[in-house]
Order: C-alpha cells, then sequence, then structure tokens
C-alpha cells in the first residue's frame, strides 16, 4: 500500500480541512485549516475537492518520504525552501514524489502555515464529517492529535497526470479588515479609535485558539465580564488585560469577554499567515462591503479549478522520478533534533 | 395572537454569522426566547441558515452570505423573535449522579466556610435544586444549568485553575456546570460525575440539550467507580426520568 510517511515534522502541525460543522451548539468548535485559500489552492492542484483534508504544516521544517510507490502532491500556503533529492521543489505546483525518495521543507519565510494535499485525499474516519484534528476533544484522523515523525498517511499510486500550477495574486499588505461588533458599545469612541488606529504585533504566545495582539491597551467601559455568548472565527475578544485576542479555529465556542469586531472572512487567512512580530492594522468595514468582499473569495475559490495550468517542458513525470529513484535513496531523512535550527538554505535559496 | 414581544437587538458577528441578543444578563425569560427562535428555525429552515448556538440570553446564527445578505436575514429573526413563545410541551428531565466533597469535590469545605454553613448543607442545597441546561459551549459537552438556589451564588476564583477534572460539577457566580472534559475552570468544584455529556463512540455523542431539566442525585465514591467504569464503556449511567 503506498503511503506517505513523516520523516520529520515541527509542532502545530496536523490534519485539517474545512472543518466540522454543525455541533458548536454543544460546544464543539468547528477547527479546520487557518487558511482556507492555502488549503484549496493545494488541493485543487492535487485534484482533490477544494475543502479536503490535507496536512497543515506549522512555521518549523518538515520531511515527507513516498513509500512502496510514487506519491503526488500539492503544496500551498506560506512557502519556504522545498526540495526533493536535491531538485527544488516548487509551490503552488503539483510535484509527484518517486517511491523512496524525501521531500524536505524548510521554514516558513512569507506566512507561517504551509499545506500539502496529497492526490486522492487523506483515508480516515470523519467525525462529524470532517477530519480535521481538534486535539482537545480527541478528534482528527488518521491521528487525533498532531503529527510527529513517523506517523503514515495513506496515499493512492502516484496517477501520472501532467503536473500543474495555479498563478496567484500577489499577497496584499493591505489592512485586515473587520466589522465592528458585536459588543463594540462595551467600548468608547476613543477605545474603538485606539483599536483601528493604532499598530499591532501578533504575539509569539498564538495558537490555533486564539492570536494574542501586542499594542496599546484597550480600556472596557463597563468592565471586561460579559454574559457568555457565541463565538465565531475572527471575533476579536478584548480580555481584563485589555490585550486582544482573535479567536481561531480551534477556539471554544463560547466566551465571556466583550468583542471589539471581527475579521471579515476573507482576510482571516491572509490574518493568519501574518507572522508573529509583524507591524499590521485593521481597517473597520461596512456589513455591505464585507459581504460582496465574501462573495468575491468565495467565486474567486469557485474558480481555482480553471486557474489551473499544465507546466510544459518540466521533468517532473513518473519516469524520471523513477531514473531519479537510486539518488534519492542516497538523501537521509531531515534529523528531528535540528528542525528548529535554520539551515543556509533557509535564508536565501529559489522560491 | 397577542402582542409582539419586544424586539432583540441584532449584533453582527463579522460577515456570516448574527448574535441575536434579548438581553445583556443572565435572564430566564430571555433563555426562553432564546430557545424558542432556536427551535423555531430548526422547526422552518432559513435557507442559507447553516448553525445556530444557543446561549443565556441570545442566539449565534452562523449564515452563509453568498445565499442570504445580513439585512434580509435580520428581518426573518426579528419577526420569528417577535412571536409570542410557545408552551414547551415536551422537557427530558435527567437526574445525574454526583459524588460530592473530599478529593472529587476539592472546594466543597471551602465553599461551606464562605457561606457559613457545613458541607452537608451545601450537598442538600445544591441537590434540591430544579436546574435547566441553559447553553452548552465553551469545550464539548460543558453544560451551563440556570436555577442555582440564591443562597448558592458566590463569585468566581480570583484564580482560575489551569486544569480541572472531567465530569466536575461546580457553581460560578448564578451558575452551576455540568464540565465533560478535563480543561480549565474558574468555578468552585463541588464535585464529579461519572456522566459523559460528551462521548465520541457512543449514541447520542451528546447527552444533554439546550432546554433539558436536570438534578442531581449524590452518591458514595464506590458508586461512582463503579459508575464511571460503565460510562468508559459507553453506557449513560445518567438517568432519563422523564421525556
Amino acid at each position: 500500500m503506498t503511503k506517505l510517511v513523516i520523516s520529520a515534522i515541527g509542532p502545530a502541525s496536523s490534519v485539517q480541512d474545512g472543518g466540522r460543522h454543525g455541533a458548536q451548539r454543544y460546544g464543539l468548535t468547528p477547527s479546520g485549516a487557518v487558511d482556507r485559500l492555502g488549503l484549496a489552492v493545494a488541493n485543487v492542484l492535487a485534484g482533490n475537492p477544494p475543502l479536503a483534508a490535507a496536512i497543515e504544516i506549522g512555521p518549523f521544517g518538515a520531511a515527507f518520504t513516498a513509500r512502496d510507490g510514487a506519491v503526488r502532491i500539492a503544496l500551498a500556503g506560506a512557502s519556504r525552501n522545498a526540495d526533493i533529492s536535491g531538485r527544488t521543489a516548487a509551490f503552488n505546483t503539483s510535484i509527484t514524489i518517486a517511491d523512496g525518495e524525501t521531500l524536505t521543507l524548510g521554514f516558513a519565510r512569507v506566512g507561517s502555515f504551509s499545506y500539502l494535499a496529497i492526490e486522492g485525499g487523506i483515508t480516515g474516519e470523519p467525525t462529524f464529517g470532517s477530519l480535521a484534528v481538534n486535539a482537545r476533544a480527541g478528534l482528527g484522523s488518521p491521528y487525533p492529535r498532531p503529527l510527529q515523525a513517523g506517523d503514515e498517511l495513506q496515499a493512492v499510486a502516484a496517477s501520472g497526470v501532467t503536473e500543474r500550477r495555479i498563478d496567484l495574486p500577489a499577497v496584499t499588505e493591505a489592512p485586515i479588515r473587520v466589522v465592528l461588533g458585536p459588543q463594540d458599545d462595551e467600548f468608547d469612541d476613543v477605545q474603538k479609535q485606539l483599536f483601528l488606529d493604532s499598530e499591532w504585533k501578533i504575539s509569539a504566545t498564538s495558537d490555533r485558539m486564539g492570536y494574542r495582539l501586542e499594542g496599546p491597551v484597550i480600556e472596557h467601559l463597563h468592565g471586561h465580564n460579559i454574559v457568555s455568548d457565541g463565538t465565531v472565527n475572527g471575533s476579536i475578544q478584548v480580555p481584563g488585560n485589555g490585550a486582544p485576542i482573535v479567536l481561531m479555529p480551534d477556539r471554544g465556542t463560547t466566551g465571556g469577554y466583550p468583542k471589539i469586531a471581527t475579521v471579515i472572512s476573507p482576510d482571516l487567512g491572509r490574518f493568519a499567515q501574518t507572522p508573529a512580530g509583524k507591524v499590521f492594522r485593521f481597517k473597520a468595514v461596512s456589513m455591505t462591503e464585507a459581504q460582496a468582499e465574501f462573495k468575491k473569495s468565495a467565486e474567486f475559490l469557485r474558480s481555482l479549478p480553471d486557474r489551473l495550468r499544465p507546466i510544459e517542458n518540466f521533468d517532473l513525470n513518473i519516469e524520471a522520478l523513477h531514473d531519479a529513484n537510486v539518488a534519492g535513496a542516497a538523501v537521509s531523512a531531515v534529523d528531528a533534533a535540528t528542525w528548529q535550527t535554520p539551515s543556509a538554505a533557509d535564508a536565501q535559496g529559489p522560491d | 395572537m397577542s402582542a409582539t414581544l419586544p424586539p432583540p437587538r441584532l449584533l453582527p458577528s463579522g460577515d456570516s454569522a448574527i448574535t441575536v441578543e434579548f438581553n445583556r444578563n443572565i435572564d430566564e425569560a430571555a433563555n426562553q426566547r432564546v430557545l424558542a427562535l432556536d427551535r423555531s428555525i430548526v422547526r422552518e429552515p432559513i435557507a442559507g441558515v447553516t448553525e445556530t448556538v444557543p446561549t443565556y440570553r441570545s442566539l449565534l446564527v452562523h449564515y452563509d452570505p453568498v445565499q442570504i445578505g445580513f439585512d434580509a436575514l435580520s428581518e426573518q429573526l426579528v419577526a420569528l423573535a417577535q412571536l409570542p413563545v410557545p408552551p414547551v410541551t415536551t422537557t427530558r428531565r435527567w437526574r445525574i449522579p454526583v459524588v460530592y466533597g473530599g478529593e472529587h469535590g476539592i472546594d466543597l469545605e471551602d465553599v461551606a466556610r464562605t457561606l457559613n454553613t457545613t458541607p452537608d448543607d451545601i450537598v442538600a442545597r445544591h441537590v434540591a435544586g430544579d436546574y435547566r441546561v441553559a447553553m452548552i459551549g465553551f469545550t464539548p459537552g460543558w453544560s451551563y444549568l440556570s436555577g442555582l438556589e440564591k443562597s448558592l451564588h458566590l463569585s468566581r476564583r480570583q484564580n482560575p485553575r489551569l486544569l480541572t477534572p472531567a465530569g466536575t460539577i461546580s457553581i460560578g457566580g448564578v451558575q452551576t456546570g455540568v464540565q465533560c472534559l478535563a480543561g480549565p475552570s474558574g468555578w468552585h468544584l463541588l464535585g464529579r460525575t461519572p456522566v459523559r455529556t460528551y462521548q465520541l463512540h457512543r449514541d447520542p455523542t451528546f447527552l444533554l440539550e439546550p432546554g433539558d431539566a436536570v438534578t442531581f442525585a449524590a452518591i458514595d465514591a464506590k458508586t461512582f467507580a463503579d459508575q464511571d467504569r460503565a460510562a468508559e464503556h459507553g453506557e449513560i449511567v445518567a438517568e432519563l426520568i422523564a421525556a
């Protein structure tokens, strides 16, 4: 049986998909990819439905080895140095890893999370229609926890179809757009303006539950306790210390802190990919604008298959990979102990 | 038809959810309206609404803005929310076993001291309560119950604990709760139940529904251990005493 073996992987890496919907009323959070566009691009390149399960790879490096057959994959999301047996592997393209070869990924360079989709998807048992890992609730398949070195993912034998690429528009540096509310009336105009006018950074203590923000202290009008109510991905809650937290897909389904604003869905992936320490701003938009942007972004996701282009004159076909396999077998897997040390290749190298 | 109820506040929660708020505070009548609106959406689905999350005083309505816009959905929700609340004809009632105090409820003695009474008296008051599931949230199966007797209202701990056991029965503010998974809590821990309100490979996965009635029954440590083993293997161990 063909499989993709995880030879090395850093923390904050797990199987994710479009999320587990319908049970938030029982306290079960949806989980799912933090950057849906990244997930969708990888899947569409691999020939899968856009929100199928794929590997969400955290900021550190990783290595994957094909066993008992060639495995066709695609990489998207935060770009990194990637190579297979010394050949550069590009992001936003599909790639076939020949039997025994190892795909080695460096640190995320632009952004935090990359997506590796496997042709045919990930084999597992869905709960509430999803394979997404929710470690706290013990959910996710094939492993109900973050991925570790030695884990194996079943794969179908590579189809051998022509490899493809998708050209994406450049990522914008524009402010992260928000809709004010639901509890913006728990803050006076001065505090709301301070929130919208200030420069913010994402704290290094952020995770898939929430991104903590560093910036000015936002003061409440009536204290920081409200009666718990429902949260969404992108809810910006302000706890007692005045440092906002943007809730992410592993959030609690309800929360008892006032929520000053909500990141609009089309900007959530870009926000999730903002590296810790990088300065950014928020910008308030109207509901009309937010929903128009939502539709544009849904349409863009829907159009991804139309944007696939065959890769011409490129040596990534099955036969070439079989020939290269002799060299591939000589390349050892990344030593898990070294993944926190960026290599020289991480600092420069081609995209 | 009787006069319509006052309209709720409609609060935008981003581009694909609306918070329908009936009150800013914990309020029984508001919670009844939340659950009534939730039931009417279940009964007559609104195209584009994908999921609802009832809480004490508001209903969070998730929707797909490609199918329905904020204004159109708001209009429908306001109309639905002002219909008279129909009387609930069927209420499920659960009896949930609890072992109180000792290692199972490490705050029982402190709570008794703070309220100038004995641990037994606290247990007696907690067991005497007639509770209702007001909402389920935070983590899977964490059930927030309304109906806590006034004399047991106690502000939360100054320092929340980072880890409290699965099955914890606790009180905090005007509420009592059944916590399913181990996790953080700032509430006062009175005891533990062997009942799993969430268990993955059991039918039903989620035991309690918002609106269900709940009473507690005190059990000893031996019974807890036995029922905990049974529950581990998928037995429900809570008693359904009316449906």
